[in-house]
């Protein structure tokens, strides 16, 4: 950044482009109206309706009556939810930070030359263009207990048989062991995208002084793909946090509620129990959460810009 | 409360006292019925996907021929289904003119929403209703499940969901162990079959948190127990209930494979059909893959037991299906013949004898002939007639039985998982008498 300078000339560009806006408006306008429409038609109504529905206590079916924030007072002594909030973060970290880890590692792997890199880097991102339902309908088969291909593997290097999703405590690293393994190519894309873009001088004078390649990776190569490493992150994040396909289809966020994060709580509360009131609150909460989580994710990565600048 | 709730004996004692009314007070169908009364007309179909609607669907040109009618027919799978379903009714304004009900489910919310339609007037209407349907034709079960509080005809019953117990023969035979009668037995002989050194289990059946409640009831029923009583009272804390957990926790945890927790009905048909498991509780309606040499490893070599008989009743926990059509459709007689062509003898015919489900039509499982052309083993329908005699509603029929399976369920996962069964009955069912409470006042 180049301080007074920079600011002053963005300020410049701001005024200029606000006094480009003010001269265009009175003719132009008009050819916002259909993008505007669009916003309120399937962004802004929504969520004004969703707001206005979770104010009330309303089962389809039924009719509705105005209950105040009662519905979002409900929330503090659910247990269920409580639990489903706890589940959510627990499974959003582990199905963030294991992606971003293996991406990293492999998109460092895959920036090296060796032979039939292409082909390997081709199959590598194959998961990531699977189709959710099917690849849980293909796990679902290879976690069967006694039947599944999984424990078979396991049990070629004398390793017992494992319960996988079928039980309390494994459902939850299962679940995160198949986002990992669909998702780290989509971080892998991201930080080769960086490794490609980044400069040659900072390795050559590594290499005069005598670097390794801990030491290079460690001090050069690190801190100059941080910022492609916040993008994988907040987008593996916001992913994480919202996933609902792969979970349903192999558990319905079972067994009992071991794998029921607050997406799949809502889901049952506003559709198969109907309560459209209270699941329209949980919708709302949810959404907050997803917003704060976002923004701190960006502040996040602005921070990581800035360091970089002030290297 | 208690008077908006129906028992099973209420239903039953009901239907069959309409039932008897039927043969009393009914006017003898007139020949002269017209299906083509409303030909070059169209009709909205939407079903739940299953080998019911398949076969529907598989014979529908014979109704377009037949009525002139168009048919636009779509299935949808049970979930999404539903929901479709709650969402357009309460819209007011459904796409459909035909819709597929699960009883178990959406009896009670459908009738006390108002969203399906009362079917009396075109029933008694000669022109309009063909002369095989008539209510005495439907069983008991049926009728209690298709008609409303004032014992009008809301839906049509079209077929039924006996559970029952597929048992491997071949195990039975090695260990030289009779079928057993009695749930002493029962529980005596799946500890016996179990032999985890072999990867051999005597029991497996739904564990997964909601599916696993019918598993529950089906013991629940044998201790001579409803889980709602007569007076609108849960009885899933009551001493045979918290029997009845026991012994679903003791077969599942000492006598069924590994993971039972999570299991559907699915992945127990797969342990089953792998010759892995000696006994499988669930609906009849899972048969057919069972002896599909395909598929199966023990195809030719499945038994079909009725339930065995508890300390206090022998009861076979049953589930239906019917169609009905929406209040709001403005094509209700299109529909009503729509209604009769699919539940008519001919399609009921069809429907058992390739194995996709058990009409509630009495006379055609009474026909010897259909003996001849069954698909499945004899065995199979054996057990469908046995099963009709010692049937009793599977689930309580109120509005929140998603609710009541969910909670119900959690408690018996946890119960797999080591919990004390009187600690988690009870928990269950005060975390559910609320909501109970709730939905009867809405």
């Amino acid at each position: 950044m180049t301080g007074s300078n920079g600011n002053s000339a963005t300020a410049g560009a701001n005024a200029s482009a606000a006094g480009g806006a003010a001269r265009l408006m009175p003719g132009y306008w008009p050819f916002v109206v259909p993008a505007l429409v669009i916003v309120v038609a399937v962004i802004i109504f929504p969520w004004a309706f969703t707001l206005w529905m979770s104010l009330h206590d309303w089962k389809l079916g039924f009719a509705r009556s105005f209950v105040g924030l009662a519905n979002y007072a409900k929330m503090f002594g659910d247990e269920r939810f409580l639990q489903a909030t706890v589940r959510t973060i627990f499974y959003t970290v582990l199905a963030t930070v294991l992606p971003v880890v293996l991406g990293v590692f492999a998109a460092v792997t895959f920036h090296e030359r060796f032979p039939l890199r292409g082909l390997l880097r081709g199959i590598f991102i194959m998961p990531m263009m699977a189709t959710p339902v099917a690849i849980a309908l293909v796990w679902v088969m290879m976690f069967h207990p006694q039947l599944g291909v999984l424990n078979y593997l396991l049990s070629l290097v004398g390793i017992p048989p494992q319960l996988w999703v079928f039980s309390i405590n494994g459902v939850i690293p299962s679940l995160v062991m198949i986002e990992t393994w669909q998702w780290t190519p989509l971080v892998m894309l991201i930080v080769l995208g960086g490794l490609a873009s980044l400069p040659t001088e900072p390795y050559e004078s590594a290499l005069i002084d005598g670097a390794g390649k801990f030491a290079v990776f460690r001090h050069i190569t690190l801190p100059l793909i941080l910022p492609f490493v916040m993008v994988a992150t907040i987008l593996r994040t916001i992913d994480a946090v919202k996933s609902f396909d792969i979970i349903f289809a192999i558990t319905q966020g079972g067994p009992g509620t071991a794998s029921e994060t607050i997406n799949l709580y809502l889901y049952s509360v506003a559709f198969p129990y109907r309560n459209i009131g209270y699941g329209s609150a949980l919708a709302v909460v949810f959404f907050i959460l997803v917003v704060a989580l976002s923004l701190a994710m960006l502040w996040l990565r602005q921070r990581s810009r800035w360091m970089l600048a002030g290297e | 409360m208690s008077e908006l709730i129906l028992n099973r004996r209420g239903f039953l004692a009901g239907a069959t006292g309409l039932a008897a009314a039927s043969f009393a007070g009914r006017p003898a169908f007139a020949d002269g019925m017209n299906w083509k009364a409303y030909s070059g007309t169209s009709l909205e179909v939407t079903l739940v996907k299953s080998p019911r609607a398949d076969i529907i669907q598989k014979f529908l040109p014979e109704f377009e021929a037949m009525t002139g009618i168009k048919v636009g027919f779509e299935q949808i799978p049970e979930q999404q289904a539903r929901q479709k379903q709650v969402i357009e009714l309460t819209s007011g304004h459904p796409s459909f003119d035909v819709i597929h009900e699960s009883f178990h489910v959406q009896k009670r919310l459908f009738e006390k929403s108002g969203w399906v339609a009362d079917l009396e007037d075109m029933l008694h209407n000669p022109t309009l209703t063909a002369p095989y349907t008539t209510e005495s034709d439907f069983s008991p079960a049926g009728l209690a499940y298709s008609r409303n509080q004032v014992g009008h005809l809301r839906a049509l019953p079209q077929s039924v969901d006996y559970w029952v117990i597929y048992y491997n023969k071949q195990m039975f035979d090695a260990k030289g162990i009779a079928y057993p009668d009695t749930f002493e037995q029962f529980i005596k002989a799946a500890e016996a079959l179990t032999d985890p050194s072999k990867n051999q289990y005597g029991f497996v059946a739904r564990g997964q948190r909601n599916a696993n409640v019918p598993v529950f009831t089906s013991f629940l029923l044998g201790y001579g127990v409803d889980s709602i009583n007569a007076k609108g009272e849960l009885m899933t804390a009551s001493p045979e209930a918290i029997e009845a957990a026991k012994m679903y926790q003791h077969l599942l945890t000492k006598c069924a494979p590994p993971g039972t927790i999570g299991f559907n009905w699915a992945e127990c048909q797969a342990s089953f059909m792998q010759g892995q498991v000696a006994m499988w509780l669930d609906g009849i309606g899972f048969a057919p893959p069972l002896e599909d040499k395909k598929r199966s490893r023990i195809a030719g070599h499945v038994g079909y037991g009725l339930m065995p008989k508890g300390p206090v009743r022998r009861a076979s926990a049953t589930f239906g299906d019917g169609l009905s059509i929406p209040a709001a459709s403005t094509k209700k007689e299109q529909a009503w013949l729509f209604l009769q062509w699919a539940c008519s003898p001919k399609l009921c015919r069809d429907l058992v004898t390739t194995g996709s489900g058990v009409p509630f039509r009495i006379s055609t499982l009474n026909d010897p002939s259909i003996r001849k052309e069954l698909t499945m083993p004899q065995e199979w329908l054996d057990v469908v007639n046995a099963s009709a005699k010692v049937s009793a509603l599977g689930l309580p029929v109120i509005i929140p039985v998603t609710e009541f399976r969910d909670t119900i369920g959690v408690a018996l996962t946890n119960l797999l998982s080591g919990g004390d069964a009187a600690t988690e009955m009870k928990k269950a069912t005060d975390t559910f008498r609320p909501v109970l409470e709730q939905s009867e006042k809405a």
